[in-house]
């Protein structure tokens, strides 16, 4: 339940403020058309290509898609935020 | 030179007939000509907010089928000078109108001289609301500062940019001025972050709309409510005067004391 765990560390008892904070998330995810299955998939995908090379905690990973500043600061953009702590190195073979 | 405003939501419910309905009386009562067209085919209520249901005797598809002429089936309002209404059809659905159909109905009705042309676009975002767009110049998107609301409303602004009808502009409905200050609902400016759109206008949650609409008399007749006010602002803005937005919650003493104040009456 990442989505609980994100509204609670704002802490803001204001109904008002849920309510903005969850129609922020759900527009981004409107508007880049990528729903939350997706991002489930996008995340499997993720952990099976770094796990490769390095081992993650699966637990704390954090995949979103947040928006962000455009580059000319004409308005938001929207982009994936990926926060994969790393465990320990894989030694690969270089080979 | 005439100019056909839709005005749509997404979302059912948020006032977008009572809207048509204010905005096209307010401008009929600055000196405009105007033509209000019900484009909701087979749920038709614009009539009936207006006070019209009873003079009803051709509708949008009669006109759109050829069945009478434009002028047999715009019903003149003999309250308000210069204001007209279409209305749609009861007994058909959305399929009755091709968009071409209704472009074709919005060039007829701009040969007519109106000056503004207001379409109530029906609820939701298929044939009907296609329908509905397919005229328009511009687009008034209405919303209420609730996240389902404002939802459907992104949606629709997405949908209306896809279509060309670039920059809509927003009217944010039923604020309650209260709830906004316990921090219980989304102010103007929460709605307009996250909407990103340039603000036509705010109305209150306010009583005298029901009981306008219960009589059907627009509420912009209302010189004492302060939704009428506010409709009258709008109906400024649209005709392209600079009016700032009522801030109620930063004068809320004075919006209390006139909201008791009509609240006796």
């Amino acid at each position: 339940m990442d989505f609980l765990n994100f509204f609670k560390k704002k802490d803001n008892t204001a109904s008002k403020n849920v309510a903005k904070d969850r129609l922020k998330l759900v527009l981004v995810h409107d508007r880049v058309n990528c729903s939350s299955q997706i991002l489930e998939m996008l995340k499997t995908d993720i952990i099976k290509v770094i796990s490769n090379y390095m081992e993650i905690d699966e637990e704390e990973l954090d995949i979103q898609i947040t928006q962000t500043q455009s580059d000319d600061n004409t308005g938001t953009v929207p982009v994936l935020y990926a926060n994969i702590p790393i465990k320990s190195m894989r030694k690969v073979n270089q080979d | 030179m005439s100019e056909v405003i839709v005005i749509t939501s997404g979302k059912g419910g948020v006032g977008k007939t009572t809207t048509s309905a204010n905005i096209g009386c307010g401008l009929a009562l600055t000196g405009k000509k105007v033509a209000l067209v019900d484009a909701d085919i087979g749920l038709r209520n614009l009539d009936v907010v207006m006070g019209l249901e009873n003079r009803i005797v051709y509708d949008l598809v009669d006109v759109v089928e050829g069945n009478c002429r434009l002028k047999q089936a715009l019903i003149k309002d003999k309250r308000y000078n210069g204001l007209f209404l279409l209305p749609a059809a009861q007994t058909r659905d959305k399929d009755a109108v091709s968009p071409e159909q209704m472009q074709k109905l919005c060039e007829s009705l701009k040969e007519e001289e109106f000056d503004y042309i207001i379409i109530d676009c029906p609820a939701g975002i298929e044939q009907g609301f296609k329908n509905a767009i397919a005229g328009a110049d511009r687009a008034i998107v209405i919303t209420t500062p609730e996240v389902s609301a404002v939802r459907d409303a992104d949606r629709i602004i997405g949908l209306l940019e896809a279509s060309g009808l670039n920059d809509p502009t927003l009217v944010l409905n039923r604020l309650r001025v209260d709830m906004v200050k316990r921090g219980d609902m989304m102010s103007i400016d929460d709605v307009t972050e996250i909407l990103a759109i340039e603000i036509l206008g705010v109305v209150p949650d306010d009583e005298s709309i029901v009981v306008a609409t219960n009589k059907g008399e627009p509420a912009v007749t209302d010189e004492e409510s302060f939704a009428g006010q506010a409709y009258r602002n709008i109906v400024k803005r649209i005709q392209g005067e600079d009016v700032p937005i009522m801030r109620f919650e930063k004068d809320a003493g004075l919006f209390n004391k006139l909201f008791k104040k009509f609240r006796r009456n």
